[in-house]
């Protein structure tokens, strides 16, 4: 529970297709909702592919359905989140004098949900 | 007249055409297009097929107000009130529509005092100050076609995101100087995940998170002769041996070039990230030619740079307050103006920062009256005080925009839509702001 990951969002070519059929669709939302994690870290935190999980950071939280991500893709600790509403609900409003909140590699928690 | 003889008369084919849909901008689209449908598009990506084929007229109003159908002229009406009446107004978006639309939303932020920004202050907003501090030592795709034998992607996942960056521009084709192609190239991908890219490039190198900036420094020191100490590998994920070999490939290749992602700007270190590329790149020309450029997301978000450089003479985040124009990332972007609780009215094109922006932002965005000018629903959209629904750039209306590159491009729209133009609709919204703020100063 008290692990502390990193969570980089990003694009993914379904992310991508889906975007043009609507960002109000069920396609987009279910892409937009699933997180890739390091298969080993699921086997210690006891997930399931397919289960669902809360994210949490210091600004917001989100539940998001988890898939094991390839073999080698994700470093243990790494999390990948396709661009979307709930990747953006987890970033804070302070951008360092830059305009650009802090959007990538962002440290967040990770819960099991039953 | 049968069915068929019907369909035969109303297909056409559309050559030539342009994708916008992302900031590669490939302007060789055969696009098959019946009635009011895309029904192929033949040499688009995956990302160019989705764009064009799921594009069709909606049925909806013209324009809305509170979520109710009005026609163009109340939109307008009501648009141009609430711009005129705000005190500390923000116009924000324009990287999804043409250079034409562009200049008129600067136009009316110069006439109504607004925070002019675009999507470019959250993508590579912290580019565009890496540029200031350091420079840029650019050059086209056209070039990179041509010339570069040494491919650095750094922080991106294009074979997702600009699936035509390698075929077209930067990996795959023959050039002037690189006969034989994609043999003819070193391909090098930097990123902290091993993405799909990965498999296409000769080198890869799965960083640690948040570790750019020490693997850039370390770099340019090891380019300058300085010694590195191997404990780096701890650090950064990456050998002391595998940087010396990178920087031998560097110095020793005839035209190289570093694009790079969101993996640098969007990460802490932001602009400080991008300001050791282009440094690395700039020290590199001691030795040989090398490069730097972002790889750009949205279809005109580089027109969008041009545009507000041209009109105030910064690319972003330009506060047009006081009469004249004055830039601080930070204090007049969007983000920044939204979640600090400062901006009173929006004028939003083409974009969605009800559903991208931070929460802060976004509750604020929801307590203030504001326009929004798409073509699609969205979160934006559903919140705005007026929506007007626009034709869509590019398969609808024709008009410029720019490649990442900065090279201006063409579009040909594929057929009519029964919608206004987002310049149709600014220019219009501009008029009537002129008019009530001449007759302010009259009574």
């Amino acid at each position: 529970m008290d692990d502390i990951f990193i969570l980089i969002p990003g694009r993914t070519s379904r992310q991508g297709t889906t975007l043009n059929e609507g960002k109000l669709k069920a396609d987009f939302i279910e892409e937009t909702q699933t997180l890739f994690m390091c298969p080993d870290d699921m086997t210690r935190r006891g997930v399931v592919d397919g289960e669902r999980v809360r994210i949490r950071s210091e600004f917001g939280q989100v539940e998001l359905t988890c898939k094991a991500a390839k073999t080698g893709e994700l470093p243990p600790g790494l999390l990948f989140l396709p661009y979307g509403d709930p990747s953006s609900r987890l970033m804070g409003g302070e951008t360092h004098c830059t305009g650009m909140p802090d959007s990538k590699g962002m440290d967040v928690q990770l819960e099991k949900l039953l | 007249m049968s069915e068929a003889a019907v369909m035969d008369a109303e297909t056409r084919i559309v050559k030539d055409a342009t994708c916008t849909f992302c900031g590669c901008v490939c302007d060789d689209m055969e696009l098959t297009v019946v009635g009011k449908r895309i029904t192929k598009a033949k040499n688009a990506c995956v990302l160019g097929k989705a764009w064009f084929l799921n594009h069709h007229i909606e049925e909806h109003a013209v324009a809305t107000i509170e979520g109710k159908p009005a026609t163009l002229e109340e939109g307008v009406e009501r648009a141009a009130q609430i711009l005129a009446n705000a005190r500390y107004p923000i116009v924000y978006g324009l990287s999804d529509t043409t250079c034409e639309a562009q200049r008129v939303a600067v136009s009316i932020a110069d006439r109504v005092g607004a925070c002019v920004d675009t999507t470019t202050s959250v993508c590579h907003g912290p580019s565009g100050m890496a540029f200031q501090g350091v420079g840029e030592v650019t050059c086209t795709l056209g070039e990179v076609k041509n010339r570069a034998d040494l491919v650095i992607f750094w922080g991106g996942n294009p074979a997702e995101s600009h699936p035509r960056h390698w075929t077209r521009y930067s990996l795959m084709p023959k050039g002037l100087f690189v006969p034989n192609g994609r043999k003819g190239r070193t391909a090098v991908l930097v990123d902290v995940r091993k993405s799909k890219s990965a498999a296409a490039a000769d080198i890869f190198w799965q960083i640690k998170p948040r570790k750019d900036f020490e693997v850039l420094w370390a770099l340019r020191a090891l380019v300058k002769g300085v010694e590195i100490d191997p404990a780096i590998e701890q650090e950064t994920g990456i050998s002391l041996a595998q940087m010396q070999d990178l920087v031998q490939r560097m110095k020793s290749c005839k035209f190289g070039i570093i694009f790079f992602g969101m993996g640098l700007s969007m990460t802490r270190g932001k602009h400080m990230n991008v300001e050791a590329a282009l440094s690395l790149a700039r020290d590199l020309n001691d030795y040989t030619r090398f490069y730097a450029k972002p790889v750009r997301g949205h279809g005109n978000v580089t027109g969008a740079d041009n545009v507000v450089a041209w009109q105030t003479g910064y690319p972003f985040g330009v506060s047009l307050g006081r009469g004249y124009p004055r830039f601080n990332p930070g204090e007049f972007t969007t983000s920044d103006t939204l979640a600090r609780g400062e901006a009173d009215a929006g004028l939003i094109i083409a974009s969605d920062p009800a559903g991208n922006f931070s929460q802060p932002a976004r509750e604020h965005l929801k307590k203030i009256p504001y326009i929004a000018l798409d073509p699609h629903e969205s979160e934006t959209t559903r919140g705005a005080t007026v929506h007007f629904c626009t034709a869509t750039y590019g398969i609808n209306t024709p008009g410029t925009v720019y490649r990442m590159d900065d090279v201006p491009i063409p579009l040909r729209p594929a057929f009519d839509s029964p919608f206004p133009s987002d310049e149709t609709v600014l220019r219009a919204i501009e008029k009537r702001v002129r008019e009530l703020l001449r007759e302010r100063l009259t009574n």
